[in-house]
């Protein structure tokens, strides 16, 4: 550890960053695998599956995140947008 | 007796001795009010409290029921918590109108009929306005302004609605309808429109982020959730709720993903939030509505407290943008801590209040077997801990060093965030305190090993989701246009466009009428101008001189004409 890294705070060291990440890793595996043990017992059957939850959520950020992306290209104005309008503000 | 006052009279006696009062006495009241009116609610018994005619109408401005004193107490603690938060900063005139805004939100919660609820309705829209003109800059007092256009607009609509039902029905008593006619369409737009709805859900996340720092954690509360409490009591199990929140739930989660003001963002997620409860009471089963009400509860806690964290921010640094923002969690902990608390909340983290009440909403889509509701709702929870979960505390408080090294809130507003903190958790860990106060009876475990772990496994991967797209989702120097661009720029164009039409017709009928008249000028000057000098050809023929004789006969066949058309 050079003495850079010894002035920034300990949460944002690259160590500890992939340490975090490990963790992380290592609690997404835990909460699929726990699956095995405890049954969750889904309202319409496909949501019982083993990982069901995790691929949904996943899957469901994906969509929004691009979509939201893809949106914006339609959407996104510069922030004086509005205030470049005449006679409004 | 002390059960006929009305909890909501407190609220506007303090806001009127906070403008008359100062220092600590100002401050005893500030804090003392709320708590004094949480003791009047919970002396509100069930059923009409007092009643008086008013031409012919019978008005009952105190009604109790569960539902009513639920809003009414969260209501109240929030005054108590947004007093102390804002106590020590916020101008006495700002806390006057959240108090009198508040107040509002009170009275609506126990007005038994339609009279009492518009009245009450309008002073809210009224005071939250001066709230967001209280943000004090160029940009509040025009978002101001069109917050107040878009609540007028909303209360005519109410109001119009309101005057067809009593005619049609006679009854002014706030009761179940359904949306079938004309006057009950107007009176759910009217509140669908305080409910930051489609259309025009452009008015919050337009003025909310205005608002001073201390104002929005008042404007988060109020509005939003009188609209969700009047819709449960006047629309419970209305279908078109159903897609109506639906929508809500999505359009928030969007336009939070592409907002770069930490504000606006959590502007965005109430409509979400609300989102989930308006779709809830149009799910309209006793479980639906209990948790459309427990949401609510849960919701203006933690909405609260992330305001003031964004506030504690905004306060300490002045900046409020994500591109501006980052790395604070090195001087303001706490307010990192609590940020945190909060966030985890609305995404409804197993241990916190969100997860025992959405997952209400959820399980009364289950019941009703309606499967994409369902399946939506879990999508939009996963959408939730994407865009205000992990994204408002990451841009805020972690992603890059921003340099800024702000000193952390000051002890009022700590202890604000502690306490609604500690709410957070109270209800997530102990739901029972919350569930025996709803308006139906409870039989709803919300922590089953299995659900958790569902639950679990859809918001860490959207953790995960998030930490991998990132890229994605840098943020921009750019606001998103929403439908309010209809009237603040196509509006805007349509009347410089006819303002420049009218200019041109004016000067076209300028010249039109000056031509007419030169022309008039010249045929009265052929007839009527005096001699002059001896220019007897250009004299006009009435100017000219007549001799005595002449004018004697011309007199004499005029009499003889009159005579004659007298006679005859």
């Amino acid at each position: 550890m050079n003495d850079h890294q010894k002035e920034e705070h300990w949460l944002v060291r690259p160590d500890t960053i992939r340490l975090l990440w490990k963790v992380f890793i290592a609690v997404l595996v835990l909460t699929v695998l726990a699956q095995l043990v405890i049954g969750v017992k889904g309202y319409f059957g496909v949501d019982g599956w083993i990982g069901f939850g995790a691929a949904f959520g996943f899957l469901s950020c994906l969509i929004m995140v691009v979509v939201a992306k893809g949106l914006g290209f339609v959407l996104k104005r510069n922030e004086n947008y509005y205030r470049e309008q005449p006679r409004d503000d | 007796m002390i059960e006929l006052i009305s909890p909501a009279y407190i609220l506007i006696a303090a806001a009127i001795l906070i403008g008359l009062t100062q220092g600590y006495l100002r401050t005893a009241i500030v804090l003392g009010a709320p708590l004094l009116t949480l003791v009047a609610i919970w002396l509100v018994p069930d059923g009409v409290v007092t009643t008086f005619s008013f031409l012919g109408y019978q008005i009952e401005p105190l009604e109790g029921s569960p539902l009513r004193r639920l809003f009414a107490t969260i209501f109240a603690t929030m005054v108590f918590g947004g007093g102390l938060y804002a106590f020590r900063q916020a101008r006495w005139y700002e806390l006057s109108a959240a108090y009198a805004y508040a107040a509002g939100a009170v009275g609506v919660s126990f007005a038994g009929d339609l009279i009492t609820f518009f009245l009450y309705w309008e002073f809210m829209a009224l005071f939250s306005t001066i709230v967001v003109w209280c943000g004090g800059t160029p940009g509040a007092r025009a978002a101001g302004i069109r917050y107040a256009i878009m609540h007028l607009l909303g209360g005519i609509i109410l109001k119009v609605g309101i005057l067809g039902v009593v005619i049609s029905t006679g009854s002014v008593d706030v009761r179940p309808m359904l949306a079938t006619d004309f006057s009950t369409w107007m009176i759910l737009i009217g509140l669908l429109i305080n409910a930051a709805a489609p259309p025009v859900s452009a008015w919050l996340s337009d003025a909310y982020p205005e608002a001073s720092p201390t104002g929005s954690v008042f404007l988060s509360a109020f509005t939003t959730k009188t609209a969700v409490l009047a819709l449960i009591m006047l629309f419970p199990g209305e279908p078109v709720l159903i897609g109506v929140g639906l929508y809500m739930v999505v359009y928030g989660i969007i336009y939070a993903l592409l907002e770069n003001d930490a504000r606006r963002i959590l502007a965005y997620s109430i409509i979400n939030q609300v989102g989930f409860m308006v779709c809830a009471v149009g799910i309209g089963t006793q479980m639906a509505l209990n948790g459309a009400a427990a949401h609510a509860f849960a919701h203006i806690i933690y909405k609260a407290l992330l305001f003031m964290s964004a506030g504690a921010v905004i306060y300490r640094t002045g900046k409020g943008k994500c591109t501006e923002l980052g790395g604070l969690f090195r001087t303001m902990p706490l307010t990192a801590v609590c940020g945190i608390i909060g966030a985890l909340a609305i995404s409804g983290f197993p241990l916190t209040s969100g997860f025992t009440t959405k997952t209400m909403i959820s399980q009364a889509a289950a019941d009703q077997s309606l499967v994409t509701v369902y399946f939506l709702l879990a999508a939009a929870s996963a959408g939730v801990f994407l865009h205000a979960g992990i994204k408002f505390p990451w841009f805020v408080f972690f992603q890059r060093d921003s340099g800024l090294r702000p000193k952390d809130a000051p002890w009022n507003m700590s202890a604000a965030m502690v306490l609604f903190s500690g709410l957070c958790l109270l209800i997530g860990i102990f739901p029972q305190l919350l569930y025996n106060f709803l308006p139906y009876p409870v039989e709803y475990q919300a922590y089953k090993a299995g659900k958790v772990l569902f639950y679990l496994q859809l918001l860490l991967f959207s953790g995960l989701a998030f930490f991998l797209l990132l890229p994605l989702m840098r943020r921009t120097l750019t606001i998103s246009l929403d439908t309010d661009w209809l009237w603040r720029v196509v509006l805007n164009r349509v009347a410089e466009a006819g303002y420049e039409a009218l200019a041109t017709t004016g000067n076209v009928m300028k010249a039109r009428v000056g031509k007419a008249l030169a022309g008039l000028h010249e045929i009265a000057e052929r007839h009527f101008r005096p001699r002059q000098k001896e220019d007897r050809e250009r004299q006009g023929i009435f100017a000219q001189t007549w001799s005595i004789g002449g004018t004697a006969l011309w007199i004499a066949v005029l009499l003889t004409g009159y005579m004659l058309v007298y006679f005859i």
